[in-house]
């Protein structure tokens, strides 16, 4: 039942210790009768139990028949799905990107200019026959563009995957366990969080024996994963005195089973937030490189748009349109996955929501029938 | 005292009456809906009372209290009632003069010759403006909440905490009256003086509920509002602290808002007791009465759903179901899907307060068991009370 | 049908053979060490605790905070492993260590928790639930059977109709439901040992004697033996045929519960006793709280009191309760206490107890018609 806190007092992170609202481990110790009812979906009212995850805040279930792991799939998908249309933030990245993704997957099929091959207008500024104009050597920008698209998220994502993987192993290993495992877990993590990132991925790009975005992408790879799984790890360290935890290592759960099965599940928004800076960072990361010139010179992409045209001085010729728009590009897509971000940090944490006023009419008179006026 | 009130004799209840309490309404104003927290209720509470609010989850006796101290914050909306304080008065040969300081920032004259009638005039906490507030706060009315412990601040001693709220509202007194103050203080709610320079985390549960207790006589209050002040604690500690606040109680002539879901222990503390469901109270008395005699169904079910320790055991049932939510409170009586006793009217009409047997004027009861005109058999006695329950529980074990 | 009614057929007399037996016992937790040449600092949970527990018979644990009753139950679950001392679960050692003797264990002996808000995983429904133990003792083997046995522990554990529960999210629950949830997911292992921690604390009074009666209900049917931790001596009388209560780690008395709550020997008991909240010794024309037998607060178990660790605050301490703890003196009707005060070992069926709460004081008629008290003028008006 709901106890909505009065007074609005600060809710008690989850890492804090005590019961809810109504405290969590502090209740082992207190032997108090804290009587703390409070649900999860009561709006702004943040239950000290509020789980972060994106199904404990109003997911309804769909009433799977399918194995536990499709239902809690499935029950993921709906109720992500009604976060992401509710939330104004979330549902205004998630267009920008699939928006670029549809270009992404569908545009260099309906653009059949080839985007490295030469023509004649050299240098040209939009036009017609080139929407965007066209670069030192005549190649179509709107093209490239396409093209880059492609390339630039597909191996975005696709490193960002990876270094979230990574994170998620390294990371909960190191905070279930604790002890020997952690302190050596804790040390992989640490020497690889203080690797300056930028110039291990010059050395490590230029000695590669091969060149393109897989050795970008690899680089990236080992040179990040470190943040995340320190944040994970920390979030299973308290996750892990939870009494559920220890509810299903006594019903006689495998370890593995526990760690990834009921940990993980729990710490989906923190994967989700980290997952979408991964991408954001590792896309403008990809850029960077490429721009240097580590990349490969004959893959399209924006970042490799950017090394030619810093090449070719497109910058003094006034050639605007060979390097805003993969630019553009590049920060509207970033745009739309920090408004993501905000959205899964605000669905997490109810007291970040701004709240719109409920549509309901001031109460002005409730008159309650009396027993006077039912017998008369 | 409630019949004075019902007839309007005002004199009578004024020299005793600290606080009233009427139709107060809170509701809340969530995405979902409305919530009514707290629906019409009125209470008084005399000089020197201890009044106890019981009920389980969700009933509103917290929203209550911070409601008395207008300390709820949107989306809590008081939406009716008035909650009327009467300060203290003194009487000496200059006649009757305000002692309290609330008196300070309306537009009479501080001191004044006063018929008693006049002199006992009221002041709606609802109504106060900032200014009076600030001065009605912690000089008229304070508060312990729930988990107090946990309130102090972690990086200052406990005497700076006492000594601050003590330079917060009598800026006239020296470093050095109020060190002497908050030594007392410590002494009088049973903490050893050297304590005064110990930080919180050097000290136990029970003495750091304690030291909050002190915080709050700091300014020797009339009314201290005391939000489940011992849940947290041993049995033994609470007993402690419970004889420390009668005490005091006796000592200093304050009343008290004890508000706790733990009914066995309002019946040896309180000398009032209320009982809230649903955002209503739904039967109010003496202690002795109710624990004699409870009348409301519900009450018979909460009093009788701990087991006690001694001899010939009572008969322990509980009560099937659980506390409605508040956004979807039933219909006529909340109480009515879980009552053994519901009958046709209760789905429809709510009832309401008012006395149940004419020779005890104090106890009240909102049932319409007691409600001669839908209820013409009559109330129900103990035996009938036990059986219903016993049937009812019969019945939800088997399901 | 309570513990007390039990106790007066014949027939229900203590079994002879225990389920577990637990012997010395003890737990200490180490403390980081911060002065590395100083003495080794560790919290002295529990302190050489034995009781045994038998089938169909509910044992209840009565401590405060700090007494390690909650350590005993998570020993017992093999959350902690013991610093030493043995577990016996039907007259055979537990094995200390590896992975399959611990499932095995855990087959047996099942473990309730007491937030039933925290118990439970937020993201997971009642289904997956109930199904994981199912599964990983094997007892079913499909999806059929997963789901009909499940519908049927949710039966038992009276959440109907059970078809409703089963897609439902802790968070659409409520306490008292998910703390059913709870039971149902410990039964589901089929155990011959519930460990109930404090399983009622959390939840709302009027529905906390649903509870407890479906624990005693399950007992009977099951025939399951029960350990009820709780701070709540009344619940102990109403719950549990045997009473066991701890101080600060060290078991300072046990027997019957009517004869250890009603007629407690050790001072301990006796304090915890005169605290309980106790409607029934309300005077009308006297408004007290009564006293307390002793003052102080428990101990800290960092450096605890040496020998009996209530000496410091006990109203008959003797100068050898400093020395030793007490060994185990037998005061008749399978009563014990660890008290100097009615011997050292040996039987002591004599001494009378410190209080005496079998009979009521002065009767209290629910007459319906309550006695007024004299109307008091109000004293504080003209202060």
């Amino acid at each position: 039942m709901s106890q909505i806190d009065p007074l609005n007092r600060p809710v008690p992170s989850q890492d804090e210790d005590g019961p809810p609202d109504n405290t969590l481990n502090q209740v082992a110790e207190l032997e108090g009768t804290h009587i703390i009812e409070v649900s999860a979906d009561t709006n702004g009212r943040a239950a000290v139990n509020t789980p972060i995850s994106l199904a404990g805040n109003s997911a309804t279930p769909i009433s799977g028949t399918g194995t536990p792991v499709t239902t809690m799939i499935a029950g993921r998908l709906s109720g992500f799905w009604q976060a992401a249309t509710r939330n104004r933030k979330v549902a205004f990245g998630l267009s920008v990107i699939a928006f670029f993704m549809l270009v992404a997957i569908f545009g260099p099929m309906f653009v059949h200019t080839d985007p490295n091959a030469f023509s004649q207008d050299l240098l040209s500024p939009p036009s017609a026959s080139h929407w965007l104009g066209t670069t030192q050597t005549g190649q179509d920008v709107f093209a490239q563009v396409i093209y880059g698209a492609r390339t630039s998220i597909f191996w975005g994502f696709l490193t960002g995957i990876l270094v979230t993987i990574i994170s998620i192993v390294i990371g909960l290993c190191a905070g279930y366990f604790g002890g020997i495992i952690d302190d050596i877990l804790s040390l992989f993590i640490n020497v690889f969080l203080v690797l300056p990132a930028l110039p291990l991925a010059i050395v490590l790009a230029a000695y590669f024996p091969f060149k393109g975005p897989l050795t970008v992408a690899i680089v990236i790879t080992m040179t990040s994963w470190a943040y995340g799984s320190r944040v994970l790890r920390a979030q299973t360290m308290s996750m892990r005195r939870r009494d559920f935890v220890d509810a299903a290592r006594a019903s006689g759960e495998r370890t593995l089973r526990i760690i990834f099965f009921e940990i993980l599940p729990n710490e989906i928004s923190v994967v989700a937030a980290g997952f979408v800076g991964t991408v954001l960072y590792v896309i403008i990361f990809e850029a960077s490189l490429e721009f240097i010139g580590l990349g490969s010179p004959t893959v399209v992409s924006w970042g490799s748009m950017f090394y030619w045209a810093q090449n070719n001085d497109a910058l003094l010729l006034g050639a605007w349109w060979w390097f805003v728009p993969p630019g553009l590009c590049i920060a509207v897509l970033g745009a739309a996955l920090a408004f993501i971000n905000f959205g899964i940090d605000e669905m997490a944490n109810p007291r970040l929501r701004t709240e719109r006023r409920p549509k309901v009419k001031a109460p002005s008179t409730r008159k309650a029938l009396t027993t006077k006026e039912a017998v008369a | 005292m409630a019949e004075a009130l019902l007839n309007g004799n005002r004199a009578e209840a004024q020299t005793n009456t600290l606080l009233e309490v009427k139709h107060l309404s809170v509701d809340y104003l969530a995405a979902s809906g409305v919530v009514h927290a707290v629906n019409d209720v009125s209470i008084t509470l005399a000089r020197g009372e201890i009044l106890g609010l019981a009920g389980e989850s969700g009933c509103g006796k917290s929203t209550l209290a911070y409601a008395i101290a207008r300390l709820l914050r949107p989306p809590a909306l008081i939406t009716e009632g008035e909650v009327l304080y009467y300060p203290r008065t003194r009487v000496d040969e200059a006649g009757v003069q305000r002692v309290s300081t609330v008196s300070m920032h309306k537009r009479e004259p501080r001191v004044q010759n006063l018929d008693i009638d006049e002199a006992e005039e009221a002041v709606d906490i609802m109504k106060m403006g900032a200014a009076e507030l600030r001065a009605f706060r912690w000089t008229e009315l304070a508060i312990v909440f729930q988990s107090a412990m946990n309130a102090l601040n972690p990086v200052m001693k406990i005497g700076t905490q006492i000594m601050d709220v003590l330079q917060a509202h009598r800026p006239e007194m020296g470093p050095d009256a109020r060190r002497q103050r908050a030594l007392e203080l410590l002494r009088l709610v049973g903490i050893a003086p050297d304590r005064i320079n110990s930080y919180p985390h050097e000290l136990s549960g029970g003495m750091r509920q304690r030291a909050i207790i002190a915080i709050a006589l700091a300014l020797s209050p009339e009314i201290i509002i005391m939000d489940e002040p011992t849940t947290a604690l041993d049995v033994v500690m609470q007993r402690e602290i419970l004889i420390e606040i009668t005490r005091l109680r006796e000592q200093l002539g304050f009343s008290v808002i004890f508000i706790t879901h733990d009914l066995s222990l309002l019946l040896e503390l309180a000398d009032k007791i209320a009982i809230m469901y649903a955002g209503r109270i739904v039967e109010q008395g003496s202690s002795f009465d109710l624990y004699d005699h409870p009348r409301h169904p519900y009450s018979y079910g909460l009093l009788h759903s701990f087991p006690t320790i001694r001899g010939p055991r009572r008969n322990v049932t509980g009560i099937p179901g659980s506390p409605p939510d508040l956004r979807a409170v039933p219909t006529g009586c909340a109480f009515n899907p879980r009552c053994p006793f519901a009958f046709a009217p209760c789905t429809g009409t709510l009832p309401t307060l008012s006395v149940a047997d004419p020779e005890i004027s104090e106890q009240l009861v909102a049932c319409h068991l007691y409600n001669p005109e839908l209820h013409p058999a009559g109330a129900p006695v103990e035996e009938e009370f036990a059986e219903r329950y016993a049937s009812l529980s019969e019945r939800s074990k088997a399901s | 049908m309570n513990a007390l009614d039990q106790l007066q057929t014949p027939s229900d007399a203590r079994p002879d053979t225990p389920i577990m037996e637990i012997e010395h016992l003890r737990k200490l937790f180490p403390l980081r060490q911060i002065n590395v040449f100083g003495p080794r600092r560790a919290v002295h949970a529990v302190e050489d605790s034995s009781f045994a527990l038998y089938p169909g018979r509910a044992t209840a644990l009565v401590g405060e905070s700090g007494s390690g009753k909650t350590t005993i139950a998570r020993m017992l679950a093999r959350l902690y492993d013991p610093t030493s001392g043995t577990i016996l679960f039907q007259g055979q050692p537990v094995k200390m260590t590896g992975g399959n003797a611990l499932r095995e264990y855990r087959h047996h002996v099942q473990l309730v928790f007491q937030d039933p808000f925290s118990s439970l995983n937020p993201v997971h429904s009642v289904e997956y639930h109930l199904s994981r133990p199912l599964r990983v003792y094997g007892h079913v083997h499909n999806k059929r059977e997963e789901t009909e046995q499940i519908l049927s522990l949710l039966n038992r554990v009276s959440l109907t109709p059970a078809e409703q529960f089963i897609q439902k999210f802790p968070h659409q629950l409520s306490g008292g439901q998910r703390q059913r949830v709870a039971i149902a997911r410990a039964l589901a292992a089929r155990p011959e040992v519930l460990l109930a921690d404090e399983p009622v604390s959390m939840l709302d009074v009027s529905i906390r004697l649903d509870i407890l009666n479906l624990l005693l209900r399950l007992k009977r049917e099951e025939h399951l033996a029960l350990l009820y931790i709780t701070h709540d001596i009344a619940s102990a009388l109403y719950f549990a045929e045997e009473t066991l209560v701890m101080y600060a780690g060290q078991m300072v008395e046990g027997g019957p519960s009517q004869e250890v709550i009603q007629r407690p020997k050790h001072p301990y008991t006796q304090l915890l006793l005169s605290a309980a909240p106790d409607p029934d010794r309300m005077d009308p024309n006297q408004k007290g709280l009564g006293t307390l037998s002793a003052r102080g607060e428990i101990p800290s178990l960092i450096n605890p009191p040496t020998g009996c660790r209530f000496h410091p605050r006990c109203p008959y301490a003797m100068p050898i309760c400093k020395e030793r703890f007490p060994q185990r003196t037998d005061v008749g009707n399978g009563h014990w206490t660890h008290c100097f005060y009615y011997g050292d070992g040996g039987a002591n069926l004599e001494q009378p107890p410190l209080l005496n709460l079998a009979t009521p004081p002065a009767p209290r008629r629910r007459t319906g018609r309550a006695q007024r008290k004299p109307e008091t003028p109000d004293t504080k008006e003209n202060a």
